[in-house]
């Protein structure tokens, strides 16, 4: 099996006629983590949707292709089935819908009709994974994250990227609301995906997820762009000096609006 | 300005030799004669913003019928499934073509004073008691078809519960059409008397060689000091057969009504539930769901009467509406003078799967006392987009995602029918009406 790869070449994407990705460019092969840092409203979180395909993001220009196909070809399932996967900032609540039904769904509608999971291996992986992330087994019957607190919600993001097993998992602000318990079952969680046909970008507003989930890039983003590349030492010196200071040694001054993303 | 009536397709001579026949009391048979004169009075009911005018709610035949059958497995598939775990038919009647073909109550109950009998069987049989009860949450007069069930009626059940006789079994009725033009003209009288408990269960069949057919159903349950009815429906009638359904609840003091009705019908349905909390400390809780699909008309009335003092309501209506389906739901909580401490909430959501479909939830909340709580909520709306893209992320199809979601938002009564089998029943309905 070939590595997989990501390429994102001069992404641009507006939302709602306002343009807010402003050539935004990236490659990712498995094996990979990578964090993308930067202050609010520069586009992290646009990026990650765009790229998953939420219908509120235009992508004016670009490319992304996955493994040579063009992910903005395709539906949003499609992408999710070609090996994307977004664990989200604000994941929706689907009353009705156990988790257990919503994820043997998933892993059906990629595996394909005639290849189902047998019930059976299915409940037992799940069991297995919730373990791992310190779950308790009654998430399983729960509906959909109805009634979950912020970190259930996305506990059950990362047991979701788990089963999916994805060539590419984006984790949007996956560490914002947690305490620091859940922060560790988290990256164990994500370390336990490590392997090289698995890469992941990790957004990210802090330092301290790092400490836990060790990156092999750090890339920092600001108005609608990455402005700097390098290794975890980018995001230690990130920590010490603020945006602030990397915005007066890049020579950066802000757009005249910043918009929430 | 003069009334301009349809002239019925039955009458008093037909209806005396048809009462003959089936060995009836006279009161019952007075009852029909009665029905049969209000009938030919009495206007057709008008639910709101649904025209019902040229709804075929009269020709039918009514003087169908089946004969017994000593194995379950003698009758149809579509009933058996309703029951395949053994011991969920322990206490069952099953009708065909309005007539009971399978009954049986185990003799436990029998010992404690159950009575569960096929209406025909109860009016001969246990007479003076039925009379007590017939007609008395609902009036003969109410309007023509209320007075059409009384004329006609061909079929139904009597489910009797002593005091203190508390059932933990569910108690199971089935009715089943497949006569060419056949009616089912059922009256169902369930009795809890005080302190005693039952879960009653009731599934509408039919096939498609009905044809153009009608079913007129009127239900009454009299809920005693204390008692608890859980009251469970499954409506599944094919699309050319008309349904007018009045379920009525009267809830006593500290007496307690659950409804949990699907209704999902094909055809064009008209429906009245009503409960009447009359007795102070009385509650009812009721659920409803339905589908609407195809180009069929519905009107869904769900109405709460508090009169007691610190009565209690929860009314929780969920629907969608597929195709170029028609929905009317009314939900109407009544606070009369006097009923201090009352609280009636109640919500209703309809979600829209279609362009050509309509839906339309009016609530309704009418206040004579001051010391009350009550709330309401009504939405129609399409499925949420963030929703759709949650779970299509996730690899899953849009059609797939949006039936996940429909049958999600759908669930609550589901989960709340106490048959395996009715349960199956209804979530393969869902699926097949969603789907």
């Amino acid at each position: 099996m070939t590595v997989p790869e990501l390429k994102i070449n001069d992404l641009r994407v507006s939302v709602e006629g306002k343009s807010i990705v402003k050539g935004f460019d990236l490659n990712m092969k498995g094996g990979e983590i990578h964090a993308l840092m930067g202050p609010n409203g520069t586009g992290k979180s646009t990026v990650a949707s765009a790229l998953m395909g939420h219908p509120k993001y235009e992508v004016t220009s670009g490319q992304a292709h996955l493994d040579g196909q063009n992910l903005f070809d395709m539906a949003v399932d499609e992408r999710a089935r070609a090996g994307m996967f977004l664990a989200m900032q604000y994941p929706s609540e689907v009353s009705g819908v156990s988790n257990a039904d919503f994820l043997r769904t998933a892993i059906n509608g990629r595996r394909g009709e005639g290849n189902e999971i047998p019930l059976m291996k299915f409940i037992k992986t799940m069991d297995k994974k919730m373990q791992l992330l310190e779950m308790d087994q009654s998430f399983a019957e729960r509906y959909v994250n109805e009634g979950f607190s912020g970190g259930e919600k996305k506990r059950n993001e990362i047991l979701q990227l788990m089963m999916l097993e994805p060539k590419f998992a984006i984790l949007d602000e996956i560490d914002s609301g947690l305490d620091i318990d859940a922060l560790k079952w988290v990256a164990k969680g994500v370390n336990s995906m490590r392997s090289e046909n698995f890469g992941c970008l990790i957004i990210t507003h802090y330092q301290r997820l790092l400490n836990y989930i060790k990156p092999d890039f750090v890339h920092i983003m600001m108005n609608g762009q990455i402005v700097k590349t390098g290794g975890p030492e980018l995001a230690l010196q990130l920590e010490k000096e603020g945006y602030d200071g990397m915005k007066t040694e890049l020579g950066i001054t802000d757009d005249e609006k910043t918009v929430e993303a | 300005m003069s009334m301009q009536l349809k002239k019925l397709p039955f009458g008093a001579e037909e209806i005396i030799k048809f009462a003959e026949k089936r060995k009836e009391p006279k009161w019952f048979t007075d009852t029909r004669l009665k029905g049969l004169g209000l009938a030919e009075e009495l206007p057709l009911p008008k639910p709101e913003k649904t025209r019902i005018a040229d709804w075929n709610f009269t020709n039918f035949s009514y003087q169908i019928g089946s004969s017994v059958v000593s194995q379950l497995n003698e009758l149809p598939e579509s009933i058996q499934n309703l029951m395949k775990n053994g011991e969920e038919a322990a206490n069952v009647l099953i009708h065909v073509n309005s007539s009971a073909v399978y009954s049986q109550l185990s003799k436990e109950l029998t010992d404690q004073g159950v009575i569960y009998t096929d209406l025909a069987t109860a009016v001969r049989e246990h007479s003076d008691l039925l009379a007590n009860y017939y007609f008395k949450t609902t009036s003969i007069g109410k309007h023509q078809l209320t007075a059409m069930n009384a004329a006609l009626v061909n079929g139904g059940t009597f489910l009797y519960i002593p005091k203190n006789v508390v059932i933990e079994q569910p108690i199971q009725a089935v009715y089943y059409q497949d006569a060419p033009s056949s009616g089912l003209v059922a009256h169902t009288v369930v009795v809890a008397e005080q302190s005693s408990s039952v879960t009653f269960v009731e599934s509408y069949l039919s096939d498609s060689s009905v044809g153009e057919g009608a079913a007129n159903l009127v239900n009454e349950v009299i809920v005693g000091e204390n008692a608890q009815v859980k009251y469970g429906a499954v409506d599944e009638f094919t699309d050319q057969i008309v349904t007018y359904v009045s379920r009525q609840a009267e809830v006593a003091k500290d007496g307690r009504i659950q409804w949990a009705l699907g209704q999902m019908n094909d055809g064009n349905t008209l429906s009245e539930n009503a409960t009447n909390l009359e007795g102070d400390g009385a509650a009812a809780d009721i659920k409803a769901v339905s589908i609407g699909s195809g180009t069929q008309k519905q009107n869904f009335d769900n109405y709460v009467r508090h009169v007691g003092k610190a009565t209690q309501s929860q009314l929780l209506v969920r629907a969608a509406q597929k195709d170029a389906s028609n929905s009317i739901f009314n939900a109407r909580t009544k606070i009369e003078h006097g009923a201090s401490g009352a609280d009636g909430e109640q919500t209703q959501r309809v979600l829209m799967l279609s362009d050509d479909a309509r839906g339309d939830a009016n609530p309704i909340l009418l206040i004579d006392e001051y010391d009350v709580i009550a709330g309401h909520a009504a939405s129609v709306g399409r499925v949420d987009p963030d929703q759709l893209y949650y779970l299509m992320s996730r690899g899953i199809k849009q059609e797939l995602a949006e039936k996940l979601i429909v049958e999600g938002f759908l669930a609550p009564i589901v989960d709340l029918l106490p048959i395996e089998g009715v349960r199956r029943q209804l979530t393969t309905l869902i699926e097949r009406k969603v789907g």
